[in-house]
Formats: structure tokens, C-alpha cells, sequence
């Protein structure tokens, strides 16, 4: 099956303003390269994830591909068509074809619409000519995919009358209504109860399920772990480790994937405490990249050739399954986390 | 699948009814505003009912110049004979509709101005903000001096010249709500959906300025009006329009003062004073209603109360 | 055994709302803490554990009305007056607060702020204040030189430090840490957990942790704490909470939380927590309780020790534990 999003190549920069100093000494803003050469492809019914910390670039990624940022090159493809040679109306056309649910539910919907009003918006930008009835009865529809049923209880409430998860509900039947068959999910339950989160994901697996082609935004490997077929994990604007979700995380090959694996919080056998590895430092500034592997700064396995040659995304050897970004994948990999 | 969801109002975050309840509630709760509105409503029902009030049309010669008070004429009679009382009453209509018509020539021109310029933001807010900055450098008062002589008097000239200097802090006001309101989610879920500008802007943004951009502009007409009667008390007014402000510049150059004819110059000046206090009590009230955080007590010293067998 | 440092019985905080019920968000807490042990309060939004945590510091706004016990050290706080229960704020026990990141002043230099803490508890002045206070941003892995720059120049994890320095300038006894990793990525998060960890240990400091990540409580605390409805629900040993949970609602919490093993599938926990200004008879989790039977509805359960592993707020367990709901394993 072909996949319906490509990314290739993706680059992204944005040029904060030039300030007075740059003016004066003659030079351009520093660029900063919030996505560097990202590839990627999400196929109908999977779900991929992108993972990484702030400034990893994944957000931007997420924007790009549904043509909301234009890159500075690369090409973003969805169902065979190059969204930068499309005309405007092209354009929101594909907008129907493709949604994205944000992390805030309690921005995410205007405090003055009803939830019938907020579910109803996307048709009536795209499908004027549906009568009254019709669109009535899409919203229903809609709203009962996203787990809010009976729908005549909700079509008439405000977001302030829902909770946080019910009105998450209410942002992904907007989503749902015009039929996408991409949803872009940005943190979709992050900011939910951990009781809620599920529910919010489980429906997410549903719409999988249903054929849905999913890429998810998140900075949580263990949601990755329980609603993503496919993992890629981003660092500073690239693809460092990408595969299939429970390969990379049972037997992770590069430095930064064990490393956030190491740190995801969880209960440890008195051994384990003492040998966990944590990477010291911060993350570099995104406008000023380490040259080489642009995480070499903090990679406890780093060897001279990291600090000047960039490691290219490609399969280890004999594991054509997955990509790897390091210099080091081939060795002997280290044990991904003692077994729970 | 259905879930067993039980809603449970928010009670901390209300809904833009509620919101607007509550909003009201802290009006109401205020004396200061209820004052002021009621001042403001008095001085325009009395201008509406002028007719019926007064006995002769403005400017009626009832007497001789600077009559005192009488038990007919309790303000007594201006310089030209006319009783003040009357006079009064029929000067707030001019006096109001300058001003409230200022008011919103500024409201429109400003809030237009601040829309776009909040909104679209890039060039578009540079050349506008720079453009409100130096409207707002430059001294009003002297600038409509210079324009009314230049440009000769009449109400109408007076209503324009008076909102097109009025209207910088609205722009700034509004410029400020949009930009923020621009970064809500709803608002770039709106944009992503492909929704038109137009669409977004009445929609969504409009809804959320509403409420500031009324406040303001009931500050505003106290501005405006304070602004004709400076006009007209420089002699730069409609003279056929017998305003407040002109009813002091009348009784200025008739040489009230040295007949001692207070009744003539007072009554006036008050008037515009109740009506700008009046203005300022409702408008600023309004905007504290809006934006409860402006409220310090967060920063008092008091801490909680300690109590006996709380029950459960 | 050691005596508490911290000891919290039946606290109760409810704040007066105008014209409406009480809220209460606090309903009868007790627990104790030695020194050097770390206890995790861990819960969902609206469950009190950022009041509580407000509440031991004496940090209600007016609206609140607060009773029970909190002796720190052996010493009553909440009797006491404003004035005696600032000598004991920040030199007895001390707080980083939730979004401690942006409570930094960004006018003023972290050092300076360090050292202003230093000479209004009159700890040190001048020059051994500016020692003492690069001492304490060495401790908490920020080199000294950097404590001249502002606030902004940090990164999120480094001001989160910097707020912990800032906590510990008076030495205190107990530190509760509300929300510390919150804001911050997972690999800054477990600096910080690892710091928390490693100054409980080396100082003896006695550390309440709240967080509604189960995870983080599991890793970093020995006992853990959950709440529901302003009480106590379970309060066990933290890896026995994360592997054997008793009490429904701890068990449906350790359900929905996802972790690494793709093995158990997540769920959600249907239903919303109760209103906190109605009055609740019985146990708050009875509407959502899959177990809920006869007493849960008007007798309220006490936190009590059951079966040698912790306590538990539950009327299944009132029996002999012999009796009580499956666990997944034999202890």
C-alpha cells in the first residue's frame, strides 16, 4: 500500500528578526533550523509517532505536513501530490483530507460556540452547499465516532459545561466531520488526567482501526509504546532512530533513544537505580548546531569522528527494518533496559 | 462506544453567558457605577426631553443681560438675555452629540485600525503602529486647534477632528485584545480548518473584543466632550451650535466675571465635569469588571483561619 | 524507629465561597515522615495534594479555613501566629513550588535572589551570603560563576535547580516539592529527580513529592501516598502502589497509566470526581467503583494498615486480609 504522507527531506528555518546589532555589523539573522532533513511516511490504518523533547522540531514537522509552514526545501506528498505545487483552492481542499487536534482542550474551542457550532465550523468553510439537515446530521456523526453519545446531550452545551476529556471529544469530531483520512495529533492527552488520557487514545486506536492514518505528536515514549505501530525519535530537527515502536524500544541503537528510555520514570530494582545513565547537559541552541552529530555534545559513546562527520539515517547492519542515525549503531548494542 | 460521563460545570471558568452575568454582577455591585450611569443617563434623557422641558428655544432673549436668579429663571440669564437653565438643557444635546458621536468615529476608526493591525501583524502592524505612535506624540489639544482654524468650524467638522485624535488608545486597546485572542487555540484550529480571514475575524475575534472596546469608548465620549467644550471655549466651535463649551465662551468675552455673574460660567463647567465623572465611573468600572485581575488582594498579609472539628 | 520530622493528622482545609457551599478540598489527612525518607503524594487534578502541600506551609489565602494537626520537629505550626510561623517557614521546611521555573524574578540575578533568602532568615550576609549561595547552586550541580546571570539565560531544568537552591538556603528539615518535574522534558526530569534524590540522601532531608505522575512517584519516593477527594486512599510503600495496588481507585489509577511494556493494555477510568462542595457520606470513589458494595455509601472507610503491607482506605479490606480483593501476585 502506498503511503498517503511522504516527507522528504523536509527542511524548515524560521529567521527571527534581525536586531539592531545585526544590522550594524552587516549580517543576516541566524536562521534557526527547526527541522533539518526529516523523511518519514505514515500509510492508511498505522499510526506513527514522532518523539521527541521541546525544540526537537516535531511540532514544525507536524505543520509542514499539513502544508500550514512552507519549507525551505524538501517535499511534503500527500496521496502522490507535492503540496508546494498546488494552487490555494487545491490547497484547502486537501486541508479537508487532512486534520490535526491540538494539546490544549481548553483553548482549542471558542468559549462563545456551542459544541454544534464548533463541530459544525470546518463544513461550512468546506462544504457550504450542505443543507441544514445534512450538516446536522454529520455533526451527530461526528460527535458519536469521538465517544460523545447520546449526541443530542452535548449539541447544545458550551465548552465551559464539558471537561477536559469531553471537550478533547468535541476537538476530534471537529476534526472527524469532513471524513480526513489523516489526523495530525499534537499531544492529544498531555494535558488531560492520567485517568482520561486513555479513553483519548484508546479512541484514536478505534480510529486507526477504522483506517485513519495517524501521526502523533508526543514527547511521552510510553504513549508512543501503547498507539504507535512506527517510532521516530527527533533531535534538534532530525530523525535520529526510526522503526517499529516495539523493536526500538526493546533493543534501542542510538545513544539518545536509550537515554530516553533510561529516563522515563518508573519503579527500579535496587541494582538498576545505580546504573541508570542519565546524559548531563542541555540540549544545544537550535540556532547554533554542534558540528557533526548534532548530539555529540552529550552522547556518552561519542568517538572523535561524531565531533566532525554527521552520521546518515540509514539501516544497520542485518535490521533492514529500522534506520539508524550513529556512528556507533553497528557495534554491539547494550541491552535497551533491564526487563521490568 | 458510550461512556457513563457525568458533566460537571466548571464553575471556576463559566461560560461567556455566565461570564457576562458575573460581569454584570460586579457592575452592580459597585455604587460608583451605578452612580456614574445614572449621572450619564439623567444628562441624556434630559437632552432627549428638551423640548419639553424648556419653555423657549435656545437662545431666546427672556430678560436683560445677566439677570440673577429669580424664582423664574433659577440660573438666572446668560449675557445675551437668554435664561441659563433653558439654555443648559439645550446645550447637552449639542454638547452629548458631539460627543458620543466623536466617540464613535474614534471607536470605529480605531477599532478598525487596531483589528488589522493586531491581527495581521507583520508590515501591516509596523506602519500602523508607528502611525498610532505618532498620533499619540503629538499633542492633541494644540493639533485640533490648528486644524479647526485651518479647516473652519461646524459640528460636523468637530465631531471628525475630535475622533480622529481620540482614536489612538482605542487602537492600542484593541491592537493589544486581538493580538491575544490571535494566539488562541481556537483561533489556529480555525485557520488550519482553511476558514477565511473575514470569517475569522467576526467570528472568533470580534466576540472577544466586543466587551473592552465598548468600555473604552464610554471613556471615551467623557474625553470627547471635554475636548468640544475646550474647542468652543477657544472660539473655534459651531456658532450657530450652543453648546456648553460655548456658553462659557459666550459669557467669558460677555465679561461675566467682572459683572459677577457667576450663574453664567458655573452651571456649565459643571455640567461637563458631572458628565466626564459620570463617563469615567461607568467606563472604568466596566473595564475592572472585565479583568478581575487587576484586583491587588493576592498580595495582602491576611492568611487563613484556623478552626475547630471542620465537619466533613 | 526515628521520631517523625513531619507529622500531618486528620488536616482538613475548606476554602468559604460567597454565597455557595464550602469547597472542601482537603478532607482529613494524616500521615508521618522520618527525616531522609521520601513520601509521594499522588493523585489527578482536584484531588488536593497541592493544598495539602499549601497548607503544611501555611500558605492559604484568607478564604481558607483550616484545621487537624501539623507539628513539624515536634512543633504545633498551625496555632501559631503569622509572625512564629515564619521563623519556622523556609528554616524548618521549605517549598518549590509548582512552576517554580517562573517564579524566579527575571530582573534579578540568581545569586542575588539566593542571597536575599540568606539575609532575610538571617542565615548570612554579604560576602558569606554570596558564598554560601554558590555553595548551594554547586550542590544543586549549577557551576557558581552562573548564578551572576538572569533567570532567563537558564534553561527550564537549570531554574527549577535554581528554585531548589533557593529552597534548601535555610537548611531545612522537610522539603515538599510540588510538581517539580512538571514543565520540564523527560531527560530534564530525571536530572532533577536524580537531584531530589541524592540531596535527600546526603542531607537527611525529608522530602514530600507531589505529583500526579505515578511513575515519578514510583521511582523516586519510598512511600506513596494516593489521593482521591482531598483523602488518602492507599499509603504504601512506593513500588508495592505501583506493582500491587489495593485500594480500586490506586489500581484503576495503575491501569491507566501507560509505561514502556506494551503488555497491558491502558483504561481510562469512566466517570469525573466528585463535586468538592457537596457533602460526601461514605467512601468519595463509591459512584466509580466497580467494587462498591453496602458500607461503601454511608460509612466513610479509615486509612488503616491491612495486611502488614501499608494502609488502605477501603471497606474490602476491613476483614481478615485473607478475605481481601485478588492480588496480582503473592507478596
Amino acid at each position: 500500500m502506498s503511503p498517503l504522507l511522504e516527507i522528504e527531506d523536509l527542511a524548515v528555518s524560521f529567521a527571527p528578526r534581525r536586531t539592531l546589532a545585526d544590522a550594524i555589523a552587516r549580517r543576516g539573522p541566524e536562521r534557526l533550523r527547526a527541522v533539518d532533513g526529516v523523511s518519514l511516511s505514515v500509510e492508511p490504518g498505522t499510526a506513527l509517532a514522532l518523539v521527541g523533547e521541546s525544540g526537537s522540531g516535531k511540532t514544525t514537522t507536524a505543520m509542514a505536513a499539513l502544508g500550514l509552514v512552507r519549507p525551505d526545501a524538501g517535499a511534503v506528498r500527500f496521496d502522490g501530490q507535492d503540496l508546494s505545487g498546488l494552487t490555494h483552492s487545491q490547497r484547502k481542499r486537501l486541508r479537508g483530507r487532512a486534520q490535526m487536534i491540538y494539546q490544549d482542550p481548553y483553548g482549542s474551542l471558542d468559549p462563545r460556540f456551542r459544541v454544534s457550532q464548533s463541530v459544525a465550523e470546518p463544513l461550512e468553510v468546506h462544504r457550504p452547499g450542505l443543507s441544514r439537515a445534512e450538516r446536522d446530521a454529520a455533526v451527530v456523526t461526528a460527535l458519536e465516532d469521538a465517544g460523545l453519545a447520546p449526541a443530542s446531550d452535548f449539541l447544545h452545551r458550551f465548552p465551559h459545561e464539558l471537561s477536559g476529556g469531553q471537550r478533547q471529544r468535541v476537538a476530534i469530531a471537529a476534526a472527524l466531520v469532513l471524513g480526513p483520512e489523516l489526523l495530525v495529533a499534537d499531544e492529544p492527552a498531555s494535558m488531560l488526567d492520567v485517568s482520561v488520557q486513555a479513553g483519548i487514545l484508546a479512541l484514536l486506536d478505534e480510529l486507526k482501526a477504522k483506517g485513519l492514518a495517524i501521526l502523533l505528536i508526543t514527547h511521552d515514549l510510553s504513549v508512543a509504546a501503547h498507539h504507535a505501530d512506527r517510532v521516530a525519535i527527533m533531535y534538534l530537527g532530525a530523525i535520529v532512530e526510526e522503526g517499529p515502536t516495539a523493536t526500538v524500544i526493546r533493543a534501542p541503537r542510538h545513544p539518545y533513544t536509550r537515554a530516553l528510555i533510561d529516563a522515563v520514570p518508573r519503579p527500579r530494582a535496587a541494582g538498576e537505580a545505580a546504573a541508570r545513565r542519565l546524559v548531563a547537559g542541555e540540549p544545544a541552541d537550535a540556532a547554533r548546531l554542534p558540528s557533526g552529530c548534532r548530539f555529540h555534545p552529550r552522547c556518552p559513546i561519542a568517538i572523535d569522528r561524531c565531533r566532525v562527520e554527521s552520521p546518515l539515517l540509514r539501516a544497520p547492519a542485518g535490521d533492514a527494518g529500522r534506520c539508524v542515525a550513529c556512528h556507533r549503531a553497528d557495534d554491539a548494542p547494550a541491552s535497551g533496559r533491564a526487563a521490568a | 462506544m458510550s461512556f457513563d460521563l457525568v458533566t460537571r460545570p466548571h464553575a471556576s471558568l463559566g461560560g461567556p453567558a455566565s461570564m457576562r452575568a458575573r460581569a454584570l454582577a460586579r457592575v452592580r455591585r459597585r455604587p460608583a457605577a451605578l452612580l456614574g450611569g445614572l449621572i450619564v443617563a439623567g444628562f441624556v434623557l434630559v437632552a432627549i426631553a428638551a423640548p419639553l422641558l424648556t419653555a423657549h428655544g435656545p437662545g431666546t432673549r427672556v430678560g436683560p443681560p445677566f439677570a440673577p436668579p429669580s424664582a423664574a429663571h433659577p440660573l438666572g440669564l446668560d449675557d445675551g438675555g437668554v435664561d441659563v437653565l433653558s439654555q443648559l438643557i439645550w446645550g447637552a444635546r449639542v454638547s452629548l452629540l458631539i460627543g458620543f458621536a466623536a466617540a464613535a468615529v474614534s471607536m470605529l476608526v480605531g477599532g478598525s485600525l487596531g483589528l488589522l493591525s493586531g491581527y495581521f501583524g507583520g508590515v501591516v502592524d509596523t506602519v500602523l503602529a508607528r502611525v498610532i505612535d505618532y498620533f499619540l506624540v503629538v499633542p492633541v489639544l494644540p493639533l485640533m486647534i490648528v486644524v479647526a482654524a485651518i479647516w473652519g468650524p461646524s459640528v460636523l467638522h468637530i465631531i471628525v477632528i475630535v475622533g480622529l485624535l481620540l482614536w489612538t488608545t482605542t487602537a492600542r486597546v484593541v491592537r493589544a485584545q486581538v493580538q491575544s485572542v490571535r494566539e488562541r487555540g481556537y483561533v489556529r484550529r480555525a485557520e488550519a480548518i482553511g476558514a477565511g480571514h473575514a470569517r475569522i475575524v467576526v467570528r472568533h475575534v470580534l466576540p472577544q473584543v466586543g466587551p473592552l472596546l465598548i468600555a473604552n469608548t464610554v471613556l471615551t465620549v467623557g474625553v470627547a466632550i471635554f475636548a468640544e467644550t475646550a474647542l468652543a471655549f477657544l472660539g473655534l466651535g459651531d456658532p450657530s451650535a450652543a453648546s456648553w463649551g460655548a456658553m462659557i465662551e459666550a459669557a467669558f468675552s460677555g465679561s461675566a466675571i467682572s459683572a459677577g455673574a457667576w450663574w453664567a460660567i458655573v452651571p456649565p463647567g459643571l455640567c461637563v465635569a458631572a458628565v466626564i465623572i459620570g463617563c469615567s465611573l461607568v467606563g472604568v468600572s466596566v473595564e475592572d469588571a472585565l479583568n478581575p485581575r487587576l484586583a491587588t488582594s493576592h498580595l495582602s498579609r491576611r492568611t487563613f483561619r484556623l478552626i475547630r472539628d471542620a465537619d466533613d | 524507629m526515628t521520631e517523625p520530622v513531619l507529622s500531618v493528622r486528620d488536616l482538613k482545609v475548606r476554602f468559604a465561597l460567597p454565597g455557595r457551599p464550602p469547597l472542601r478540598a482537603v478532607r482529613g489527612v494524616s500521615f508521618d515522615l522520618r527525616p531522609g525518607e521520601r513520601l509521594g503524594l499522588v493523585g489527578e487534578s482536584g484531588c488536593g495534594k497541592s493544598t495539602l502541600a499549601m497548607a503544611i506551609l501555611g500558605l492559604l489565602p484568607p478564604t481558607a479555613e483550616v484545621s487537624g494537626e501539623v507539628r513539624v520537629e515536634g512543633r504545633e505550626l498551625l496555632a501559631l501566629d503569622e509572625r512564629a510561623r515564619d521563623t519556622v517557614r523556609w528554616t524548618k521546611v521549605a517549598m518549590v513550588f509548582q512552576g517554580a521555573m517562573s517564579s524566579l524574578n527575571p530582573v534579578v540575578r540568581v545569586e542575588d535572589q539566593i542571597v536575599e533568602v540568606l539575609s532575610v532568615h538571617r542565615v548570612a550576609r554579604g560576602r558569606a551570603a554570596r558564598e554560601r549561595a554558590g555553595e548551594l547552586l554547586e550542590q544543586v550541580g549549577i557551576p557558581a560563576r552562573r548564578g551572576r546571570r538572569y533567570p532567563h539565560e537558564f534553561s527550564g531544568g537549570m531554574r527549577q535547580r535554581a528554585a531548589i537552591a533557593m529552597a534548601l538556603a535555610c537548611s531545612p528539615r522537610v522539603l515538599l516539592a510540588d510538581e517539580p518535574t512538571t514543565a520540564l522534558d523527560v531527560l530534564a526530569q530525571a536530572q532533577i529527580l536524580e537531584l531530589l534524590e541524592r540531596l535527600s540522601e546526603q542531607l537527611g532531608l525529608a522530602v514530600v513529592l507531589v505529583s500526579h505522575d505515578l511513575g515519578v512517584i514510583a521511582q523516586s519516593c519510598h512511600r506513596a501516598a494516593v489521593m482521591y477527594a482531598g483523602e488518602i486512599m492507599e499509603c504504601s510503600d512506593a513500588d508495592a502502589v505501583f506493582a500491587r495496588p489495593r485500594h480500586p481507585y490506586a489500581r484503576m489509577l495503575v491501569r491507566a497509566t501507560p509505561t514502556l511494556d506494551d503488555g497491558e493494555p491502558i483504561a481510562a477510568i469512566p466517570g469525573a470526581p466528585p463535586r468538592l462542595d457537596a457533602r460526601l457520606d461514605g467512601c468519595p470513589f463509591t459512584p466509580r467503583c466497580p467494587h462498591a458494595f453496602e458500607p461503601c455509601r454511608d460509612e466513610r472507610p479509615s486509612l488503616a494498615a491491612r495486611g502488614g503491607e501499608g494502609a488502605v482506605a477501603c471497606h474490602l479490606y476491613r476483614s481478615a486480609p485473607a478475605v481481601a480483593a485478588p492480588q496480582r501476585e503473592t507478596a
